[in-house]
């Protein structure tokens, strides 16, 4: 189960990075979107992966770790992904912005295909 | 107490001063003289009183703490030196402002004037006043700030601009590398407390770190003090008006550089490094500064140059490493600075009565101004060192100290005594030019004004000086005595020497170098004669040395030159270079932390591999890969299969029971892809054979795949190492154990959300609101591309009625997904849900109001005021920790309890509950803005003349 879950991280988070090195303003945004992703399950799996660990406790006690899955990563990645939602909306308005003043999706505004 | 309240005054007062100086109307010229005047006579007085203290040997300290921990404290502190050269700064300040009030013009902006002397001025006694290394420095870098800013006063002319540039550009150097040199000592002494610092002489100089950190200090100093090779700004700081030049040029900032080098001269001195930098230093300063001081046109410039020179002489005393050497410095640094404010201030006269100080077209100023020309007389006697007047006792000590060391076999020890006639000789010489060309000789009657005496009061400073300059010489014991014993006292301590200050030592030696020093430079002068009356300008011999060529050369280079060329060798303004450069840097990091560990797998026992989870990453890596490979030319595929990706990581959180990461992502993953559909719209066509690839790009493609393939390999060899290990023992266990039982509730992922990192939350929702309204802004002046403004074909024709059955449940779903929202709200503490999610899934609502009916359509049956329920939002979270307040608690406490309804069951009340619901309000206010704001553009661009975002702009 880790090699898939790492080797998944790796697949999302190498297409992530190919599409940020592209000159096209919607690559990047994909590839953003796709590194969070990567990232995000990095995080997620500091937690380990507890199947069938119940994440909600019962009323009146105190959890154990033991027994429970772990809620710190899960927090974390929570505010990750909204963060990850407003940096998304903030670069497709930046994006269209540069499209309306260059004419054009090259990320430097620019210049031919690479 | 009071002790505290005079030192705070000494230095808070001149700030405060400066403070209502700067709102008082321009043309208030007595009004602000009275103000400085009484704050500078203040702060003396605030010096006298502790002044019986401190010459009963004590220390008067006065401490505010402010970061203990480091160190760092506000440290007051006044000894005898400190006490010496505080009454300084204001005595001397006091007669400034008497002698400013008159020489300032009506025309000058007078309120920037005073409020930037008395800052000044309350830099001074803070930097004289401080008892912590990081404190001195503080102040230090304020009178250099003050500084430039008098020297640039008369800022519409432009050598007063490059002069204030120049001091602040050399001086403020300085105090980086003095700032440098402090924390080192702070480092060697384990603490930053001056008086630990001085207790730790034989610590710091046995220290291997001595040498650096003396160096860096002694920049510090010698660049503040004017001293060689770093002299060359002094000159070029007289742009400044003559009352600043008079202040600061001569008592004030540049014996700060003095000061500090008294101040550590217990600590620093005694070494063979201390004696050769700060020695020779001095040793060329005094002999050059003297010999330019006579080529001189320029009054002001003549005073400049022997300022420097004086200070060589000091500082050259400060480096013989002898204590009598020590005593005669402290003495001297009086002196000059009562003889040399008082012959700034006469220069100032001459050139304010007269329109000019170029001493070639003065002359005969003896009859007009009989009285001024007496007190310059005596002034420049003193700085010659005529006996019966201050200068020249303190010579004698210096002449003294200057045989008395040359029985140490060494060169620059031995050449001492004849350097230091050579500079007795010069300093005769420009004295007496000074004197002689400006007061004596035929009256040629062509100056710029009829020459007069100035109002007394202008004069009564300089009166003021001169008679101290004469009593001192003349009664040196009974009148600055005390003080000067105080002063050096507190700083040698036990180890001050036996000194005597008397005008008849008897027929010695160095009564010998004086006379021959006199007559020498009276010789010297008559010889100059017709040299100087050719007004030849520049200094013989040193044509070539020009400081200010130089220094402008240099800054040319570092701040044009170079910064161009650094970057254009390693800059790029290429967005994909900087990534790629950062992709790699992060790469490296990783690698290079990762180094000594190496990144073998754990020896956690593996988990089984479930198929169904392999399958489903199958699918999910097969769509990140096909993300990554159509984005280029078909937007709509990738953005499709950048959803699967989405998807996959969704499940993945249920598989591992994440309820509420798989709800968030998968809303977040909805209103992503509605998004990034309504930004598609708006990009350029995509032209497939543009672009089909040279070589250089595919080789480029080649290197990017490479990049691509190791960080990927490096992520899964991380994450797998990591995986694999036990997961340490962190704070998650006292969240698991403590949700319930002090924060009330079952879902441990909201309580840390809403209760435990409430904090953390209520920042993050801020920046939410904060992106929305950047992009709603950044929308308002949106200009799209010509070409995309049209209806696209989509949306023409029988394309229209696609989507008519699916707008039809859409609008049905409407209610359905608003009460779904609301109960996942309600739940969130103790069931899976919570704001976020509920305002995304409400905002969901909305958007698919949107897709079934268009834009138009929406805008006319809903109106969603996005602006005011994120105001509501925030005011709700925020308000809810306000309440925590109101009880008594730390901000964000939260609060829980059962409430019993009859027959409805008890309800769990928190208040974590309702920032939760803030929260809720917030996100659905922020995400619908962004929705909103992108779909109106269709509607906008389509019409003629839009009215801006009508159905936006409704709500302001």
């Amino acid at each position: 189960m880790e090699l898939i879950l790492a080797l998944s991280i790796g697949v999302l988070g190498g297409s992530g990075v190919w599409l940020l090195m592209r000159p096209r303003t919607f690559q990047l945004i994909i590839g953003l979107s796709l590194l969070a992703y990567a990232v995000n399950l990095f995080i997620f799996s500091m937690g380990r992966f507890p199947v069938g660990a119940p994440p909600v406790l019962e009323p009146g006690t105190a959890g154990d770790p033991a027994h429970f899955a772990d809620p710190l990563p899960q927090a974390l990645v929570l505010t990750a992904i909204v963060i990850g939602f407003a940096t998304t909306a903030l670069f497709l308005v930046v994006m269209l912005a540069s499209r309306g003043l260059t004419g054009g999706d090259h990320v430097d505004g620019k210049g031919r295909d690479r | 107490m009071p002790d505290a309240l005079y030192l705070s005054t000494a230095i808070g007062l001149p700030y405060l001063g400066a403070l209502v100086a700067a709102l008082l109307p321009s043309n208030a010229r007595n009004l602000e003289a009275w103000l400085a005047g009484g704050v500078a006579l203040l702060c003396l007085v605030m010096v006298w009183l502790c002044y019986p203290a401190v010459a009963s040997g004590e220390v008067v300290r006065f401490e505010i703490p402010w970061a203990p921990d480091l160190g760092l404290n506000l440290v007051l502190r006044m000894d005898g030196l400190a006490s010496v050269f505080a009454a300084m700064v204001a005595g001397i300040g006091f007669l400034v402002v008497l002698y400013a009030r008159y020489y300032m013009s009506q025309d000058d902006p007078i309120p920037r004037f005073f409020a930037f002397l008395l800052a000044f001025m309350g830099s001074m006694m803070g930097l004289v006043l401080s008892g912590n290394l990081i404190q001195l420095v503080f102040f230090w870098e304020l009178t250099s700030l003050f500084s430039f800013l008098l020297i640039g006063y008369w800022q519409h002319a432009a050598p007063a601009r490059d002069g204030a540039r120049m001091a602040l550009t050399v001086t403020s150097a300085g105090g980086l590398a003095l700032f440098a040199g402090m924390l080192l000592l702070g480092h060697i002494v384990g603490s930053y407390d001056l008086d630990r610092v001085l207790a730790a002489g034989d610590v710091i100089r046995a220290h291997p770190l001595y040498l650096p950190a003396l160096i860096l200090i002694l920049l510090g100093a010698l660049t503040k003090s004017a001293q060689f090779p770093f002299h060359f700004w002094l000159p070029h700081a007289m742009a400044a008006p003559t009352p600043v030049s008079a202040y600061l040029h001569s008592a004030t900032l540049v014996k700060a550089g003095i000061f500090l080098m008294v101040r550590l001269w217990p600590v620093l001195a005694g070494t063979e490094a201390w004696f050769w930098i700060v020695g020779t230093s001095g040793l060329i300063t005094l002999l050059l500064g003297a010999y330019v001081a006579i080529f001189q046109h320029d009054l002001k410039a003549l005073l400049a140059y022997s300022t420097i020179s004086h200070l060589g002489l000091i500082t050259l005393l400060l480096g013989l490493n002898s204590e009598l050497a020590m005593v005669a410095a402290i003495f001297h640094t009086m002196n000059h600075a009562t003889f040399k404010a008082s012959l700034f201030m006469a220069a100032g006269i001459i050139d304010h009565e007269t329109g000019t100080r170029d001493i070639r077209r003065l002359s005969g100023l003896n009859e007009t101004m009989p009285f001024t020309a007496r007190l310059a007389l005596v002034a420049a006697a003193a700085m010659a060192g005529v006996p019966l007047l201050n200068g020249f006792i303190s010579k004698e000590m210096f002449f003294t100290e200057a045989l008395t060391a040359s029985t140490t076999p060494s060169l620059l020890h031995s050449i001492l005594p004849a350097a230091a006639t050579i500079a007795g000789i010069f300093a005769v010489t420009y004295s007496l030019r000074f004197i002689h060309g400006a007061f004596f000789g035929p009256d040629t009657g062509d100056l710029p004004r009829q020459p007069h005496e100035p109002p007394q009061w202008m004069r009564v400073p300089v009166e003021v000086l001169v008679f101290g300059c004469m009593v001192v010489g003349i009664l040196p014991a009974a009148t600055i005595g005390p003080f000067l014993d105080v002063a050096v006292r507190s700083v040698l301590g036990d180890a001050t020497p036996e000194y005597s200050l008397a005008v008849w030592h008897g027929f010695n030696l160095p009564l010998v170098m004086s006379l021959i020093a006199l007559a020498g430079g009276a010789l010297l002068y008559r010889l100059l004669q017709r040299h100087l009356n050719a007004g030849v300008d520049g200094t013989p011999l040193l044509r070539g040395l020009d400081g200010r060529r130089i220094f402008d050369l240099t800054m040319v280079f570092l701040s044009w030159r170079f910064a161009r060329t650094l970057e254009r060798l390693l800059g790029t303004s290429g967005l994909q270079m900087q990534l790629r450069l950062l992709v790699c840097a992060a790469f490296l990091a990783a690698a290079l932390a990762l180094l000594p560990y190496g990144l073998s797998p754990g020896g956690v026992a593996l988990t089984d591999a479930d198929p169904v989870v392999a399958l489903m990453w199958l699918v999910g890596a097969a769509c990140a890969i096909g993300a990554a490979y159509q984005a280029k030319y078909h937007r709509l595929a990738a953005l499709i299969l950048l959803g699967g990706a989405g998807l996959v990581t969704c499940l993945t959180f249920v598989w591992f029971s994440a309820p509420d990461l798989a709800l968030t992502q998968l809303l977040v993953e909805v209103v992503t892809t509605v998004l990034l559909l309504l930004g598609l719209r708006w990009l350029p066509r995509r032209d497939e054979n543009a672009g089909a690839g040279d070589l250089l790009a595919r080789l480029r493609r080649y290197r990017d795949f490479a990049i691509a393939v190791a960080a990927g390999a490096g992520l899964t060899a991380l994450s797998y190492a990591t995986m694999t290990r036990a997961s340490p023992e962190g704070i998650s266990r006292a969240f698991l154990e403590r949700a319930y039982t002090e924060g009330g509730g079952t879902n441990v992922v909201n309580v840390i959300l809403v209760d435990f990192r409430g904090f953390d939350t209520l920042g993050e929702i801020t920046v939410l609101g904060i992106v929305a309204l950047t992009v709603f802004a950044l929308l308002r002046r949106f200009r799209p591309a010509t070409e995309s403004i049209g209806v696209p074909d989509q949306q023409r024709g029988e394309a229209r009625d696609w989507l008519a059955i699916p707008a039809v449940i859409m609008r049905l779903l409407f209610p359905v997904i608003c009460v779904t929202a609301i109960f996942l709200l309600l739940r969130g503490h103790d069931l899976p849900g919570g704001g976020f999610v509920a305002g995304l899934m409400m905002s969901v609502a909305v958007l698919l109001q949107y897709m079934a009916g268009g834009t138009r359509w929406v805008e006319d049956h809903l109106r969603v005021h996005p602006l005011r329920w994120m105001g509501l939002g925030l005011l709700l979270a925020a308000g809810t920790g306000m309440g925590a307040i109101v009880v008594g608690r730390p901000f964000l406490t939260s609060y829980f309890a059962y409430a019993d309804l009859g027959w409805l069951g008890r309800l769990p009340v928190a208040s974590a509950m309702l920032f939760d619901i803030g929260v809720f309000t917030l996100v659905f206010g922020a995400t619908v803005l962004m929705l909103i704001a992108i779909a109106h553009q269709s509607v906008r661009s389509q019409r003629a003349a839009p009215p801006a975002m009508a159905a936006l702009e409704g709500d302001d």
